[in-house]
Protein backbone atom coordinates (compact mmCIF):
# COMPACT_ATOMS: atom_id res chain seq x y z
CA UNK A 1 0.00 0.00 0.00
CA UNK A 2 2.36 2.44 1.22
CA UNK A 3 4.49 2.29 -2.59
CA UNK A 4 0.88 3.99 -3.82
CA UNK A 5 0.33 6.15 -1.22
CA UNK A 6 3.70 8.03 -1.53
CA UNK A 7 3.06 7.86 -4.90
CA UNK A 8 -0.19 9.33 -4.49
CA UNK A 9 1.07 11.89 -2.41
CA UNK A 10 4.03 12.87 -4.57
CA UNK A 11 1.10 13.41 -7.31
CA UNK A 12 -1.16 14.96 -4.77
CA UNK A 13 1.71 17.62 -4.01
CA UNK A 14 2.46 18.48 -7.55
CA UNK A 15 -1.36 18.88 -7.70
CA UNK A 16 -1.77 21.34 -4.78
CA UNK A 17 1.49 22.89 -5.79
CA UNK A 18 0.50 23.23 -9.67
CA UNK A 19 -3.21 24.03 -9.19
CA UNK A 20 -2.67 25.99 -5.63
CA UNK A 21 -4.98 28.90 -5.69
CA UNK A 22 -8.06 26.68 -7.24
CA UNK A 23 -7.63 23.63 -5.10
CA UNK A 24 -8.49 25.97 -1.93
CA UNK A 25 -11.72 26.93 -2.87
CA UNK A 26 -14.75 25.87 -0.92
CA UNK A 27 -14.73 23.04 -3.68
CA UNK A 28 -18.09 20.61 -4.59
CA UNK A 29 -18.53 18.08 -2.35
CA UNK A 30 -18.08 14.41 -5.09
CA UNK A 31 -19.79 11.38 -4.45
CA UNK A 32 -18.74 8.45 -5.62
CA UNK A 33 -21.78 5.87 -6.25
CA UNK A 34 -21.93 2.34 -8.26
CA UNK A 35 -24.79 3.29 -9.77
CA UNK A 36 -25.65 -0.93 -9.71
CA UNK A 37 -27.48 -1.67 -6.86
CA UNK A 38 -31.17 -0.99 -6.57
CA UNK A 39 -32.93 0.19 -4.71
CA UNK A 40 -30.19 1.81 -3.07
CA UNK A 41 -28.50 3.64 -6.30
CA UNK A 42 -29.04 2.67 -9.70
CA UNK A 43 -29.01 3.99 -12.95
CA UNK A 44 -33.06 4.67 -14.83
CA UNK A 45 -33.41 4.25 -18.09
CA UNK A 46 -32.66 7.48 -19.12
CA UNK A 47 -28.90 6.96 -17.42
CA UNK A 48 -29.75 9.35 -14.29
CA UNK A 49 -28.54 8.28 -10.85
CA UNK A 50 -31.53 7.15 -8.71
CA UNK A 51 -32.28 5.28 -5.68
CA UNK A 52 -32.21 5.89 -1.86
CA UNK A 53 -28.39 6.40 -1.26
CA UNK A 54 -28.71 9.05 -4.04
CA UNK A 55 -31.90 10.55 -2.39
CA UNK A 56 -29.91 10.54 0.70
CA UNK A 57 -27.01 11.82 -0.12
CA UNK A 58 -28.69 14.82 -1.70
CA UNK A 59 -30.56 15.51 1.25
CA UNK A 60 -26.82 15.51 3.27
CA UNK A 61 -25.79 18.21 0.98
CA UNK A 62 -28.66 20.30 1.68
CA UNK A 63 -28.66 19.94 5.30
CA UNK A 64 -24.87 20.81 5.39
CA UNK A 65 -25.83 23.58 2.24
CA UNK A 66 -22.77 22.00 -0.09
CA UNK A 67 -23.18 21.71 -3.65
CA UNK A 68 -22.37 17.94 -4.44
CA UNK A 69 -21.91 16.10 -7.76
CA UNK A 70 -21.92 12.37 -8.62
CA UNK A 71 -19.26 10.13 -9.86
CA UNK A 72 -20.43 6.76 -11.06
CA UNK A 73 -17.66 4.36 -10.22
CA UNK A 74 -16.93 0.17 -10.26
CA UNK A 75 -17.75 -1.21 -7.15
CA UNK A 76 -14.22 -3.10 -7.12
CA UNK A 77 -12.19 -0.05 -7.29
CA UNK A 78 -14.31 2.02 -4.97
CA UNK A 79 -11.83 2.75 -1.80
CA UNK A 80 -9.02 3.22 -4.05
CA UNK A 81 -10.49 5.97 -6.15
CA UNK A 82 -11.80 7.93 -3.09
CA UNK A 83 -8.23 6.90 -1.79
CA UNK A 84 -6.64 8.45 -5.16
CA UNK A 85 -9.01 11.64 -4.61
CA UNK A 86 -11.30 11.10 -7.48
CA UNK A 87 -13.98 11.89 -5.62
CA UNK A 88 -14.36 13.00 -1.44
CA UNK A 89 -17.05 10.46 0.27
CA UNK A 90 -18.62 7.03 -0.89
CA UNK A 91 -22.09 7.06 -0.37
CA UNK A 92 -22.89 3.91 -1.94
CA UNK A 93 -24.58 0.95 0.45
CA UNK A 94 -21.01 0.43 2.10
CA UNK A 95 -21.15 -1.50 4.99
CA UNK A 96 -18.81 -0.38 7.44
CA UNK A 97 -16.19 -3.11 8.45
CA UNK A 98 -12.88 -3.54 10.31
CA UNK A 99 -11.32 -4.45 6.81
CA UNK A 100 -12.36 -0.94 5.35
CA UNK A 101 -12.11 0.90 8.36
CA UNK A 102 -8.35 0.37 8.09
CA UNK A 103 -8.25 1.78 4.48
CA UNK A 104 -10.56 4.84 4.87
CA UNK A 105 -12.95 6.43 8.03
CA UNK A 106 -16.90 5.80 7.92
CA UNK A 107 -18.99 8.39 9.35
CA UNK A 108 -22.29 6.86 11.52
CA UNK A 109 -24.46 4.51 9.55
CA UNK A 110 -27.18 5.69 7.90
CA UNK A 111 -28.71 2.10 7.58
CA UNK A 112 -28.54 -1.00 8.71
CA UNK A 113 -30.24 -4.24 6.58
CA UNK A 114 -29.37 -8.05 6.97
CA UNK A 115 -28.06 -10.26 4.59
CA UNK A 116 -30.39 -12.95 2.67
CA UNK A 117 -30.30 -15.81 0.43
CA UNK A 118 -32.14 -15.88 -2.47
CA UNK A 119 -32.99 -19.34 -4.73
CA UNK A 120 -34.94 -20.23 -7.73
CA UNK A 121 -38.43 -20.85 -6.75
CA UNK A 122 -38.00 -24.44 -7.72
CA UNK A 123 -35.31 -24.74 -5.50
CA UNK A 124 -35.33 -27.58 -2.88
CA UNK A 125 -33.29 -26.22 -0.20
CA UNK A 126 -34.83 -26.09 3.25
CA UNK A 127 -32.71 -23.17 5.22
CA UNK A 128 -30.28 -21.60 5.28
CA UNK A 129 -27.97 -23.54 7.40
CA UNK A 130 -24.61 -24.10 6.76
CA UNK A 131 -25.71 -28.02 6.16
CA UNK A 132 -28.12 -26.91 3.90
CA UNK A 133 -25.98 -24.72 1.11
CA UNK A 134 -23.33 -27.21 1.70
CA UNK A 135 -21.74 -27.78 -1.75
CA UNK A 136 -23.69 -25.41 -3.78
CA UNK A 137 -23.10 -23.09 -6.26
CA UNK A 138 -23.11 -19.89 -3.83
CA UNK A 139 -23.09 -16.14 -6.02
CA UNK A 140 -22.17 -13.05 -4.10
CA UNK A 141 -21.17 -9.26 -5.55
CA UNK A 142 -16.97 -9.25 -5.01
CA UNK A 143 -15.40 -6.92 -2.61
CA UNK A 144 -19.06 -7.16 -0.32
CA UNK A 145 -19.31 -8.34 3.41
CA UNK A 146 -21.86 -10.36 1.55
CA UNK A 147 -18.78 -12.40 0.14
CA UNK A 148 -17.13 -12.33 2.61
CA UNK A 149 -19.83 -13.47 5.07
CA UNK A 150 -20.54 -16.75 2.53
CA UNK A 151 -17.23 -16.98 2.36
CA UNK A 152 -16.53 -17.48 6.29
CA UNK A 153 -20.19 -19.52 7.43
CA UNK A 154 -20.42 -21.26 4.47
CA UNK A 155 -16.69 -22.70 3.89
CA UNK A 156 -17.82 -25.65 1.85
CA UNK A 157 -20.00 -23.82 -0.79
CA UNK A 158 -18.10 -23.48 -4.23
CA UNK A 159 -18.21 -18.94 -3.79
CA UNK A 160 -18.58 -17.61 -7.07
CA UNK A 161 -17.47 -13.56 -7.29
CA UNK A 162 -19.18 -11.22 -9.62
CA UNK A 163 -18.48 -7.66 -10.30
CA UNK A 164 -21.71 -6.35 -9.91
CA UNK A 165 -24.96 -7.47 -8.27
CA UNK A 166 -26.91 -7.54 -11.94
CA UNK A 167 -24.28 -10.25 -12.70
CA UNK A 168 -25.40 -12.81 -10.10
CA UNK A 169 -28.72 -12.14 -10.67
CA UNK A 170 -28.60 -13.39 -14.34
CA UNK A 171 -26.60 -16.44 -13.38
CA UNK A 172 -29.38 -16.98 -10.57
CA UNK A 173 -31.87 -16.28 -13.03
CA UNK A 174 -30.34 -19.30 -15.37
CA UNK A 175 -29.93 -21.56 -12.71
CA UNK A 176 -26.30 -20.93 -13.43
CA UNK A 177 -25.57 -20.96 -9.20
CA UNK A 178 -28.36 -22.23 -6.72
CA UNK A 179 -27.74 -19.51 -4.54
CA UNK A 180 -27.02 -15.62 -3.86
CA UNK A 181 -26.66 -13.55 -1.23
CA UNK A 182 -27.03 -9.98 -0.71
CA UNK A 183 -28.55 -7.74 1.48
CA UNK A 184 -32.16 -8.44 1.97
CA UNK A 185 -33.87 -5.34 0.28
CA UNK A 186 -31.60 -5.41 -2.59
CA UNK A 187 -33.03 -8.81 -3.20
CA UNK A 188 -36.45 -8.24 -2.33
CA UNK A 189 -36.32 -5.48 -5.03
CA UNK A 190 -35.51 -7.44 -7.63
CA UNK A 191 -37.72 -10.51 -7.09
CA UNK A 192 -40.47 -7.85 -7.05
CA UNK A 193 -39.56 -7.30 -10.87
CA UNK A 194 -40.43 -9.25 -13.81
CA UNK A 195 -36.88 -10.42 -13.97
CA UNK A 196 -36.89 -11.77 -10.37
CA UNK A 197 -40.10 -13.85 -11.19
CA UNK A 198 -37.72 -16.87 -11.13
CA UNK A 199 -36.70 -17.07 -7.55
CA UNK A 200 -37.79 -16.45 -4.16
CA UNK A 201 -35.70 -15.71 -0.68
CA UNK A 202 -34.96 -18.57 1.10
CA UNK A 203 -34.34 -16.68 4.51
CA UNK A 204 -32.85 -14.20 6.30
CA UNK A 205 -28.79 -14.43 8.00
CA UNK A 206 -28.41 -13.55 11.17
CA UNK A 207 -25.70 -10.52 10.82
CA UNK A 208 -22.27 -11.35 12.23
CA UNK A 209 -21.30 -8.23 13.98
CA UNK A 210 -17.30 -9.12 12.74
CA UNK A 211 -18.18 -8.99 9.15
CA UNK A 212 -21.22 -7.18 8.97
CA UNK A 213 -20.22 -4.12 11.00
CA UNK A 214 -22.99 -1.72 12.16
CA UNK A 215 -24.13 -0.96 9.19
CA UNK A 216 -23.41 0.95 5.82
CA UNK A 217 -22.08 4.43 6.41
CA UNK A 218 -20.34 7.09 4.33
CA UNK A 219 -17.06 6.90 3.46
CA UNK A 220 -14.15 9.57 3.53
CA UNK A 221 -10.03 9.63 3.48
CA UNK A 222 -8.56 8.89 6.34
CA UNK A 223 -8.01 12.25 8.30
CA UNK A 224 -10.26 14.14 6.76
CA UNK A 225 -12.40 15.05 10.75
CA UNK A 226 -14.10 17.74 9.14
CA UNK A 227 -15.77 16.63 6.07
CA UNK A 228 -17.14 13.56 8.80
CA UNK A 229 -18.26 15.74 11.48
CA UNK A 230 -20.34 17.49 8.85
CA UNK A 231 -21.53 14.67 7.78
CA UNK A 232 -22.03 12.71 10.60
CA UNK A 233 -24.14 16.58 12.03
CA UNK A 234 -25.97 16.34 8.29
CA UNK A 235 -27.12 13.02 8.99
CA UNK A 236 -28.46 13.63 12.33
CA UNK A 237 -30.55 16.65 11.13
CA UNK A 238 -31.94 14.52 8.41
CA UNK A 239 -33.24 11.48 11.05
CA UNK A 240 -34.70 14.52 13.16
CA UNK A 241 -36.37 16.90 10.68
CA UNK A 242 -38.37 13.76 8.94
CA UNK A 243 -36.25 13.93 5.62
CA UNK A 244 -34.88 11.01 6.42
CA UNK A 245 -37.85 9.21 7.21
CA UNK A 246 -39.95 10.93 3.76
CA UNK A 247 -37.22 9.28 1.85
CA UNK A 248 -37.20 5.57 3.58
CA UNK A 249 -40.91 5.68 3.11
CA UNK A 250 -40.86 6.77 -0.58
CA UNK A 251 -38.72 3.22 -0.94
CA UNK A 252 -39.55 0.95 1.75
CA UNK A 253 -42.27 -0.11 3.87
CA UNK A 254 -40.11 -0.93 6.80
CA UNK A 255 -37.40 1.05 8.52
CA UNK A 256 -34.28 0.67 7.23
CA UNK A 257 -32.16 2.73 9.80
CA UNK A 258 -32.43 -0.31 11.59
CA UNK A 259 -31.92 -0.71 15.72
CA UNK B 1 46.89 -15.79 -44.02
CA UNK B 2 49.85 -14.04 -44.34
CA UNK B 3 52.51 -14.02 -41.55
CA UNK B 4 52.89 -10.67 -41.22
CA UNK B 5 49.81 -9.30 -40.34
CA UNK B 6 49.80 -5.47 -38.83
CA UNK B 7 48.50 -4.28 -35.53
CA UNK B 8 44.83 -3.27 -35.62
CA UNK B 9 44.56 0.32 -35.63
CA UNK B 10 44.40 2.55 -32.12
CA UNK B 11 40.37 2.90 -31.78
CA UNK B 12 39.33 6.44 -32.22
CA UNK B 13 39.19 9.00 -29.09
CA UNK B 14 35.57 8.65 -28.18
CA UNK B 15 34.50 12.46 -27.70
CA UNK B 16 32.07 13.70 -25.82
CA UNK B 17 29.32 14.53 -28.27
CA UNK B 18 26.15 16.15 -27.07
CA UNK B 19 24.61 12.29 -27.90
CA UNK B 20 26.76 10.94 -25.49
CA UNK B 21 26.16 13.26 -23.02
CA UNK B 22 22.37 12.87 -23.06
CA UNK B 23 22.71 9.19 -23.39
CA UNK B 24 24.34 9.38 -20.02
CA UNK B 25 21.93 11.68 -18.51
CA UNK B 26 19.20 9.29 -19.72
CA UNK B 27 20.60 6.06 -18.12
CA UNK B 28 21.59 8.03 -14.93
CA UNK B 29 17.64 9.35 -14.88
CA UNK B 30 16.52 5.66 -15.37
CA UNK B 31 18.65 4.38 -12.85
CA UNK B 32 17.66 7.26 -10.15
CA UNK B 33 14.28 6.19 -10.79
CA UNK B 34 14.54 2.37 -10.42
CA UNK B 35 16.06 3.14 -7.02
CA UNK B 36 13.03 5.48 -5.83
CA UNK B 37 10.52 2.82 -7.06
CA UNK B 38 13.19 0.07 -5.23
CA UNK B 39 12.68 1.86 -2.19
CA UNK B 40 8.98 3.25 -2.20
CA UNK B 41 8.36 -0.99 -2.85
CA UNK B 42 10.86 -2.22 -0.52
CA UNK B 43 10.98 0.41 2.19
CA UNK B 44 8.43 -1.13 4.23
CA UNK B 45 7.83 -4.64 3.19
CA UNK B 46 4.94 -6.97 3.64
CA UNK B 47 6.89 -9.97 3.75
CA UNK B 48 4.00 -11.50 5.17
CA UNK B 49 1.62 -10.85 2.60
CA UNK B 50 3.41 -13.35 0.10
CA UNK B 51 3.26 -16.08 2.18
CA UNK B 52 0.01 -15.67 3.50
CA UNK B 53 -1.36 -15.64 -0.30
CA UNK B 54 0.74 -17.98 -2.34
CA UNK B 55 -1.74 -20.68 -1.79
CA UNK B 56 -4.34 -18.47 -3.04
CA UNK B 57 -1.72 -17.44 -6.32
CA UNK B 58 -0.56 -20.79 -7.25
CA UNK B 59 -4.44 -21.66 -7.42
CA UNK B 60 -4.43 -19.05 -9.69
CA UNK B 61 -1.83 -19.66 -11.56
CA UNK B 62 -2.70 -23.29 -11.81
CA UNK B 63 -6.38 -22.20 -13.27
CA UNK B 64 -4.82 -19.78 -15.58
CA UNK B 65 -2.07 -22.15 -16.70
CA UNK B 66 -5.05 -25.09 -17.28
CA UNK B 67 -7.38 -22.45 -19.34
CA UNK B 68 -4.63 -21.07 -21.61
CA UNK B 69 -3.49 -24.98 -22.28
CA UNK B 70 -6.61 -26.17 -23.28
CA UNK B 71 -7.53 -23.14 -24.80
CA UNK B 72 -4.58 -23.53 -27.05
CA UNK B 73 -4.90 -27.04 -27.79
CA UNK B 74 -8.34 -26.89 -28.79
CA UNK B 75 -8.01 -23.93 -30.91
CA UNK B 76 -5.31 -25.62 -32.81
CA UNK B 77 -7.12 -28.32 -33.77
CA UNK B 78 -10.13 -26.05 -34.50
CA UNK B 79 -7.73 -23.94 -36.49
CA UNK B 80 -6.52 -27.21 -39.30
CA UNK B 81 -9.80 -27.06 -40.93
CA UNK B 82 -10.66 -23.45 -40.45
CA UNK B 83 -6.77 -23.07 -42.90
CA UNK B 84 -8.09 -25.26 -45.14
CA UNK B 85 -11.09 -23.75 -45.82
CA UNK B 86 -8.76 -20.25 -45.85
CA UNK B 87 -6.96 -21.34 -48.26
CA UNK B 88 -9.68 -23.42 -50.59
CA UNK B 89 -10.49 -22.49 -53.79
CA UNK B 90 -13.86 -23.27 -53.52
CA UNK B 91 -15.63 -19.44 -53.19
CA UNK B 92 -18.44 -20.36 -50.25
CA UNK B 93 -15.97 -22.14 -48.29
CA UNK B 94 -13.22 -19.79 -48.23
CA UNK B 95 -16.08 -16.97 -47.56
CA UNK B 96 -17.16 -18.64 -44.42
CA UNK B 97 -13.60 -18.92 -43.05
CA UNK B 98 -13.05 -15.90 -43.75
CA UNK B 99 -16.10 -14.79 -41.61
CA UNK B 100 -15.22 -17.06 -39.00
CA UNK B 101 -11.63 -15.19 -38.91
CA UNK B 102 -13.37 -11.54 -39.72
CA UNK B 103 -15.39 -12.15 -36.31
CA UNK B 104 -13.46 -13.25 -33.87
CA UNK B 105 -10.36 -11.09 -34.32
CA UNK B 106 -12.72 -8.08 -34.82
CA UNK B 107 -14.64 -8.11 -31.87
CA UNK B 108 -13.18 -7.71 -28.15
CA UNK B 109 -12.51 -11.42 -26.34
CA UNK B 110 -14.27 -9.69 -23.60
CA UNK B 111 -17.44 -8.90 -25.65
CA UNK B 112 -17.29 -12.79 -26.55
CA UNK B 113 -16.63 -13.83 -23.17
CA UNK B 114 -19.73 -11.94 -21.87
CA UNK B 115 -21.61 -13.46 -25.15
CA UNK B 116 -21.01 -16.96 -24.46
CA UNK B 117 -21.11 -16.72 -20.84
CA UNK B 118 -24.32 -14.86 -20.62
CA UNK B 119 -25.88 -15.99 -23.74
CA UNK B 120 -25.32 -19.30 -23.21
CA UNK B 121 -27.62 -18.76 -19.32
CA UNK B 122 -30.44 -17.56 -21.24
CA UNK B 123 -30.73 -20.50 -23.44
CA UNK B 124 -30.82 -22.80 -20.41
CA UNK B 125 -34.02 -24.97 -21.79
CA UNK B 126 -32.43 -25.54 -25.15
CA UNK B 127 -29.10 -26.75 -23.81
CA UNK B 128 -30.71 -28.72 -21.66
CA UNK B 129 -32.33 -30.54 -24.40
CA UNK B 130 -29.26 -31.23 -26.16
CA UNK B 131 -27.76 -32.14 -22.77
CA UNK B 132 -25.04 -29.49 -22.82
CA UNK B 133 -26.05 -27.38 -19.82
CA UNK B 134 -23.58 -29.07 -17.85
CA UNK B 135 -21.00 -27.92 -19.66
CA UNK B 136 -22.05 -24.23 -20.22
CA UNK B 137 -23.45 -24.15 -16.81
CA UNK B 138 -19.69 -24.23 -15.58
CA UNK B 139 -17.90 -20.81 -16.11
CA UNK B 140 -14.63 -22.39 -16.64
CA UNK B 141 -15.94 -24.51 -19.79
CA UNK B 142 -17.12 -21.26 -21.13
CA UNK B 143 -14.05 -19.60 -21.11
CA UNK B 144 -11.98 -22.58 -22.83
CA UNK B 145 -14.86 -22.70 -25.36
CA UNK B 146 -14.71 -18.98 -26.08
CA UNK B 147 -10.98 -18.53 -25.95
CA UNK B 148 -10.56 -22.12 -28.29
CA UNK B 149 -13.46 -20.03 -30.75
CA UNK B 150 -10.84 -16.98 -30.48
CA UNK B 151 -7.61 -18.29 -30.45
CA UNK B 152 -8.69 -21.19 -33.50
CA UNK B 153 -9.48 -17.72 -35.95
CA UNK B 154 -5.75 -16.21 -35.14
CA UNK B 155 -4.12 -19.53 -35.40
CA UNK B 156 -5.83 -20.57 -38.33
CA UNK B 157 -4.63 -17.04 -39.82
CA UNK B 158 -0.86 -17.37 -38.42
CA UNK B 159 -0.63 -20.82 -40.49
CA UNK B 160 -2.55 -19.56 -43.71
CA UNK B 161 -0.36 -17.00 -43.97
CA UNK B 162 2.83 -18.67 -43.63
CA UNK B 163 1.71 -21.88 -46.21
CA UNK B 164 1.02 -19.19 -48.54
CA UNK B 165 4.36 -17.33 -47.92
CA UNK B 166 6.22 -20.46 -49.14
CA UNK B 167 7.43 -19.85 -52.53
CA UNK B 168 5.09 -20.89 -55.66
CA UNK B 169 8.23 -22.19 -57.39
CA UNK B 170 8.40 -24.98 -54.48
CA UNK B 171 5.29 -26.42 -55.46
CA UNK B 172 6.07 -26.27 -59.18
CA UNK B 173 9.36 -28.29 -58.54
CA UNK B 174 7.67 -30.54 -56.55
CA UNK B 175 5.08 -31.26 -58.81
CA UNK B 176 7.38 -31.57 -61.79
CA UNK B 177 9.19 -34.14 -59.84
CA UNK B 178 5.81 -36.10 -59.42
CA UNK B 179 5.74 -35.77 -56.16
CA UNK B 180 1.55 -36.00 -54.95
CA UNK B 181 -0.01 -33.15 -53.19
CA UNK B 182 0.03 -34.46 -49.42
CA UNK B 183 3.42 -35.58 -49.87
CA UNK B 184 4.76 -31.86 -51.18
CA UNK B 185 2.24 -30.60 -48.14
CA UNK B 186 4.17 -32.53 -45.15
CA UNK B 187 7.64 -32.97 -46.34
CA UNK B 188 8.09 -29.41 -48.36
CA UNK B 189 5.27 -26.51 -47.53
CA UNK B 190 4.36 -27.41 -43.80
CA UNK B 191 8.12 -27.39 -42.22
CA UNK B 192 9.12 -24.42 -44.14
CA UNK B 193 5.20 -22.96 -43.13
CA UNK B 194 5.91 -24.11 -39.62
CA UNK B 195 9.86 -21.95 -38.90
CA UNK B 196 7.73 -18.63 -40.15
CA UNK B 197 4.83 -19.25 -38.23
CA UNK B 198 6.63 -20.18 -34.87
CA UNK B 199 7.41 -16.47 -33.88
CA UNK B 200 3.15 -15.81 -34.31
CA UNK B 201 2.28 -18.46 -32.55
CA UNK B 202 4.58 -17.81 -29.61
CA UNK B 203 2.89 -14.43 -29.84
CA UNK B 204 -0.65 -15.69 -29.70
CA UNK B 205 0.13 -17.83 -26.70
CA UNK B 206 1.38 -14.86 -24.71
CA UNK B 207 -1.25 -12.95 -25.77
CA UNK B 208 -3.47 -15.66 -24.38
CA UNK B 209 -1.69 -16.01 -21.32
CA UNK B 210 -2.54 -12.54 -21.05
CA UNK B 211 -6.15 -12.28 -22.31
CA UNK B 212 -6.96 -15.00 -20.03
CA UNK B 213 -7.40 -12.56 -17.44
CA UNK B 214 -11.06 -12.10 -18.50
CA UNK B 215 -12.08 -15.34 -17.18
CA UNK B 216 -11.73 -13.55 -13.86
CA UNK B 217 -14.87 -11.15 -14.91
CA UNK B 218 -17.27 -14.33 -15.31
CA UNK B 219 -16.25 -15.68 -11.94
CA UNK B 220 -12.82 -18.24 -13.15
CA UNK B 221 -10.82 -18.07 -9.93
CA UNK B 222 -7.91 -17.99 -12.45
CA UNK B 223 -4.30 -15.61 -11.04
CA UNK B 224 -6.35 -12.55 -11.72
CA UNK B 225 -9.65 -13.79 -10.27
CA UNK B 226 -7.52 -14.85 -6.81
CA UNK B 227 -5.82 -11.66 -7.16
CA UNK B 228 -9.26 -9.69 -7.06
CA UNK B 229 -10.01 -12.02 -4.61
CA UNK B 230 -7.09 -10.95 -2.64
CA UNK B 231 -7.04 -7.17 -3.18
CA UNK B 232 -10.77 -6.88 -2.24
CA UNK B 233 -9.78 -7.97 1.31
CA UNK B 234 -7.09 -6.30 1.69
CA UNK B 235 -7.33 -3.57 -0.15
CA UNK B 236 -3.32 -3.84 -1.18
CA UNK B 237 -2.13 -2.91 -4.78
CA UNK B 238 0.72 -5.43 -3.13
CA UNK B 239 -1.92 -7.72 -4.72
CA UNK B 240 -1.88 -6.94 -8.03
CA UNK B 241 1.93 -6.55 -8.37
CA UNK B 242 2.68 -9.90 -7.59
CA UNK B 243 0.39 -11.30 -10.23
CA UNK B 244 2.10 -9.06 -12.54
CA UNK B 245 5.26 -10.78 -11.68
CA UNK B 246 3.33 -13.98 -12.33
CA UNK B 247 2.68 -13.11 -15.69
CA UNK B 248 5.97 -12.05 -16.20
CA UNK B 249 7.42 -15.54 -15.04
CA UNK B 250 4.94 -16.83 -17.50
CA UNK B 251 5.99 -15.10 -20.82
CA UNK B 252 9.31 -14.94 -20.15
CA UNK B 253 9.07 -18.55 -20.05
CA UNK B 254 7.71 -19.14 -23.43
CA UNK B 255 10.06 -16.60 -25.17
CA UNK B 256 12.95 -18.58 -23.57
CA UNK B 257 11.80 -21.80 -24.71
CA UNK B 258 10.68 -20.58 -27.95
CA UNK B 259 13.91 -19.19 -28.84
CA UNK B 260 15.27 -22.87 -28.08
CA UNK B 261 12.73 -24.04 -30.25
CA UNK B 262 13.59 -21.92 -33.37
CA UNK B 263 17.49 -21.95 -32.89
CA UNK B 264 16.39 -26.24 -33.22
CA UNK B 265 14.39 -25.44 -36.22
CA UNK B 266 16.56 -23.31 -38.12
CA UNK B 267 20.04 -25.45 -37.41
CA UNK B 268 20.60 -25.71 -41.45
CA UNK B 269 19.91 -21.73 -41.83
CA UNK B 270 22.62 -20.82 -39.28
CA UNK B 271 25.88 -20.18 -41.18
CA UNK B 272 28.42 -22.23 -39.47
CA UNK B 273 31.96 -20.49 -38.19
CA UNK B 274 35.32 -21.81 -39.29
CA UNK B 275 36.60 -23.05 -36.03
CA UNK B 276 33.35 -25.21 -35.23
CA UNK B 277 34.20 -26.72 -38.90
Amino acid sequence: MSFFKRIALAAAVTVIAVGGAAAQEPAKIRIGTEGAYPPFNFLDASGELKGFDVDIAKALCTAMQAECEFVVQDWDGMIPALQAGKFDAIIASMSITEERLKQVDFTSKYYNTPPAIAVPKDSTLAGVTPEELGSLQLGAQSSTTHSNYAEEKFPDAALKLYPTAEEYKLDLASGRIDAAIDDVVVLSEWLATEEGACCKILGTLTPDPAINGPGAGIAIRQGETELKAKFDAAIEAIRADGTYKTINDAYFQFDVYGG
Amino acid sequence: MSDTTLPPPPAPARRWTTARIAGHGFMGFWILLAGVIGWAIFGDWDSGFLVQYAPRYLNGLTTTLQLVGLAMLFGALLSLPITWARLSSNRLVGALAFGWVYFFRGTPLLAQTFLVYYGAGTFRAEFEALGLWPFFRDAFFCAVFTFSLNTSAYQAEILAGSIRNVARGQREAAAALGLSRYVTMRKIVLPQAFIVSLRPYGNEIILMIKGSAIASIVTVFDLMGETRRIFSRTFDFEAYFWAAVLYLVMVELIRRLWDRIERHLTQHLVRRTDNEA
